[in-house]
């Protein structure tokens, strides 16, 4: 009895509450207000505001992930490079931001960017002129790549950390040295936990919209701004699912290109 | 030796870089005054007006008691959904799998609001119980994920031994699968746990009647400009935060 | 009566007919093992008879009662699975008790019969160890003690000796015997050891392809195989095609043989199986067959020699050793011909 019916729960669940939403989204992105079925909320798409969004939208999320990968491969290379107590510890102090709540993360760069803030504070006593920081794109990507840094170090640390010590004494048993080690082992060895960080934070970084809200005030907006708009504000939400279609297609492109390295059979959380 | 050094300054600089913010958080919650540039003298009167204020209160009161009943409801509903994806054969099995992880794959936005036009589909209200279906929703997915992988190591035939020396299938479950998986089962419901005290964007959506939970709260606060009753709330998160890791790893290496 | 009657039984996965419409029956008491190569469906009808898989045709009769609508937690049989199942959060006791408990047996009585069966696989002492702490013998052990412990009407085995070093496994086929006899219930044993089954059986069945080749005792499906497929698998065969040129006379390559077979039709073709170890070297005037040593293998036991004798190469056991190049004879008694029809491909 239970074998049959123990799955009807989670399959009528995830059937009402997963797959009907998508089902209701697509229906709003092709039908108009007036009910006719039309393909001009992607045509939207094309409008010379709404394009520069998505282009701002992928430049931050991309330049996001840059900086993140730019600074956060270092760190994660490094962080097997210590004593192991002082590596634990590390690995406490990485995981620790991750917990606190992502609109305190956030929030807490208010107070240090905004007119008001710590940096000002700190230029306006050595006598120098003070910022207007907030409300800016660099702004946005700062705090992103604030929030994103430890999505992007820790898949990288734990696939450097799991290469075969034996590999790279083989190695240098061949005779690499330090930098040739890393660059012929070690580094394509940890492309697999490149891939996932990128995509732990490319993803959420161009369909995010707390910070783009926060932070860039209006001033900044990107795909997430521009859906929470069509739905909440403008009742357009024709407009809003179409975009939300775009978002998900970009989405899953992402995915299919980082599924291409990764051999998982699908059924596990990393 | 020399290469310590560039090594040693770079990991210090960056983790500077994390928790800067979090330190000026902490520091400003006991600055009389109300903006960070202007250090006016200490007071926990922030800590006061926090815990007197009723819409935090409340947010708090809302955030809690949805994470424990979302975590409790989708780890029960994903526990039996991983177990029959379990025991299903390979077509419809890859067929359920991939509907199980479109959660994961969502961007939190898209999810809300496609939430959001459900419950407006259907007719309901947008509130609590709305908002506590929203994070049922999204728990599932990594429920089942926690699980499964537990269902696969379990030893070969072992279900098939159970009921071989007669017990039913509904026996065999809870005396020889459960026990099995149970570890994927804790951390599943501690993962559902976390991310529904964590979650804003869904719940920006799906919420409605001035229910809020702790994050849109904050958010509500955050927009209308800086209050310092968010850094004492940040102090006690992070405290919160703290403590709990630290108990986490000194059980590992206890158990090392 | 018999015990378990499989009629007309079949199973097809994915249009694959893995067990093709089969006929046995088992009796009480009886030692049967199904052996053959993997995929060849006796597995399969291990589990039809558990319960853990239905079949797609035919009947399985249980003392005369069809089996197949009862599930496989009410049927009065017991498996020993391959990799043991054995369940890991609970200690041996708990393991061996699990039957009993379901059934709710008294504390004193399971305690009773667990010690009883502890004894009976010679590993008393060990109720509260943790199961990954055993080897895979006892392992295995705790496995059967599991299964009898419920005094099941057959216990069924499934290949359960194949992960045991070579030593292990013979030492645990003379005791699985040994208990089957003391205990009087039947046993279903599954392998694809050809051995392991001749050791054991008081009948085996040899399967291949979802078909059965072949019934009988452990020496007649050794001195008698019926087709080329038994012959083959069991023991070592040479075996060559032939024509019957009339009753009691065979050709081979051309030169007629004496050989002690009758009943078939004039010139029909047939398979010749000649057993390496009813090949002796001899002088030439005792010749049956003259060649050339091609290859010389010593195994311990015996020395396996292949020689070629009119583009026909040939196995011999032998004891004494031969020179590579060297011509040899080779006496084959005419009864040591075995002569079998051809296995009809359908």
């Amino acid at each position: 009895m239970l074998k049959k019916y123990g799955g009807v729960p989670f399959i009528v669940w995830t059937i009402v509450f997963t797959v009907l939403p998508i089902l209701i989204i697509t229906y709003y992105s092709i039908t108009l207000k007036d009910g006719s079925f039309s393909i001009d909320n992607f045509k939207m798409f094309f409008d010379p505001r709404i394009l520069n969004i998505v282009k701002r939208s992928l430049s931050v999320a991309v330049l996001t992930t840059i900086f993140c990968l730019l600074f956060g491969y270092p760190l994660a290379f490094f962080m097997n490079r210590v004593k192991p107590t002082t590596e634990r510890f590390l690995v406490v102090l990485l995981v620790l931001p991750m917990w606190m709540n992502f609109l305190l993360r956030t929030y807490a760069w208010q107070a240090i960017l905004g007119k008001n803030g710590v940096i000002n504070a700190v230029l306006s006593f050595f006598h120098l002129p003070t910022q207007n920081l907030m409300f800016t794109q660099t702004a946005v990507i700062i705090v992103m790549v604030y929030n994103f840094l430890p999505f992007m170090v820790l898949p990288i640390y734990t696939v450097i950390k799991k290469i075969d010590k034996g590999i790279v004494e083989a190695a240098e048993d061949l005779g690499a040295n330090q930098a040739k080690v890393f660059t012929k082992v070690i580094f394509p060895l940890s492309l697999p936990g490149v891939v996932s960080g990128i995509s732990m934070t490319f993803l959420p970084a161009v369909s995010s919209f707390v910070v783009p809200d926060l932070i860039g005030g209006g001033k900044s907006n990107m795909i997430g701004n521009l859906i929470e708009k069509q739905f909440l504000l403008l009742s357009n939400w024709h407009l809003g699912a179409a975009l939300s279609m775009v978002l998900v297609l970009m989405i899953l492109i992402s995915v299919y290109f980082t599924n291409q390295y990764s051999d998982d059979e699908g059924g596990q959380l990393w | 030796m020399v290469k310590k050094l560039p090594k040693n300054l770079y990991i210090f600089l960056i983790f500077l870089f994390l928790y800067l913010p979090i330190i000026f958080l902490i520091v400003f919650s006991f600055n009389e005054g109300k903006y960070s540039g202007n250090w006016t003298g200490f007071s926990f009167h922030w800590y006061k007006e926090l815990f007197e204020d009723r819409m935090i209160m409340s947010a708090l009161a809302n955030t809690l008691s949805i994470a424990i009943l979302a975590s409790i409801i989708s780890t029960i509903i994903g526990l039996f959904g991983a177990y029959s994806i379990f025991r299903m054969k390979s077509r419809p099995k890859q067929m359920l799998l991939t509907i199980n992880n479109i959660p994961l794959l969502n961007p939190d936005i898209v999810t809300g609001v496609s939430l959001m036009a459900l419950f407006v589909f259907l007719h309901m209200r947008l509130g609590f119980l709305t908002m506590l279906i929203a994070h049922i929703s999204f728990c599932i997915p990594y429920v089942v994920l926690s699980i499964l992988p537990k269902l696969r190591q379990m030893p070969k035939d072992i279900v098939d031994a159970a009921l071989d020396l007669g017990a039913t299938p509904m026996q065999a479950f809870f005396k020889v699968v459960l026990p099995e998986v149970m570890p994927g089962v804790i951390t599943g419901a501690l993962i559902a746990f976390t991310l529904s005290i964590d979650d804003f964007v869904i719940s920006f959506f799906t919420t409605g009647n001035g229910v809020n939970n702790l994050s849109i709260a904050i958010f509500s606060m955050a927009r209308r400009g800086i209050s310092p009753k968010i850094n004492a709330l940040s102090t006690l998160m992070f405290i919160i935060v703290m403590g709990l890791l630290l108990i986490i790893n000194l059980r590992r290496e206890k158990e090392k | 009566m018999n015990l378990i009657e499989l009629k007309n039984l079949t199973k097809i996965y994915d249009g694959e007919t893995v067990v093709d419409h089969i006929d046995l029956y088992i009796k009480e008491n009886e030692f049967v093992t199904m052996l053959g190569p993997s995929g060849c469906g006796k597995t399969t009808t291990l589990r039809m008879i558990g319960g853990f898989v239905s079949p797609d045709d035919g009947d399985i009769l249980f003392n005369g009662d069809d089996l197949t609508v009862i599930p496989p937690y009410k049927r009065q049989i017991n498996t020993v699975f391959q990799k043991y199942a054995l369940f890991p959060h609970l200690n041996v006791y708990e393991n061996i008790a699990f039957g009993l408990r379901i059934k709710k047996f008294k504390a004193s009585e399971i305690d009773k019969k667990v010690k009883k069966m502890l004894k009976l696989v010679g590993l008393e002492g060990y109720e509260k160890r943790k199961i990954d702490a055993l080897s895979g013998g006892q392992q295995q052990r705790i496995a059967i003690a599991r299964a009898l412990v419920n005094e099941p009407k057959v216990l069924l085995l499934d290949e359960p000796l194949g992960a045991l070093d070579l030593k292990l496994r013979k030492d645990m086929q003379i005791e699985l015997k040994a208990m089957q006899q003391e205990l009087g219930i039947t046993f279903i044993y599954v392998t694809h050891d050809q051995e392991e089954a001749l050791t054991m059986s008081d009948t085996i069945v040899v399967m291949n392809k979802g078909v059965i080749q072949q019934i009988g005792s452990p020496t007649e499906i050794y001195n008698e195989p019926e087709n080329a497929f038994v012959a083959d698998f069991i023991g070592e065969s040479n075996i060559v095609e032939g024509i019957m040129l009339k009753d009691k006379v065979v050709s081979i390559a051309g030169n007629s043989y004496d050989c002690v077979d009758v009943g078939f039709n004039p010139n029909e073709l047939i398979d010749v199986v000649i057993r390496p170890e009813d090949m002796t070297m001899c002088d030439k005037e005792h010749a049956t067959f003259t060649g050339t040593v091609e290859q010389v293998v010593f195994k311990g036991v015996h020395y396996e020699i292949l020689f070629k004798s009119d583009k026909q190469t040939w196995m011999i056991h032998s004891t004494k050793s031969a020179d590579i190049g060297a011509e040899v004879h080779v006496h084959v008694e005419a009864f040591d011909f075995h002569i079998m029809r051809k296995v009809s491909a359908c």
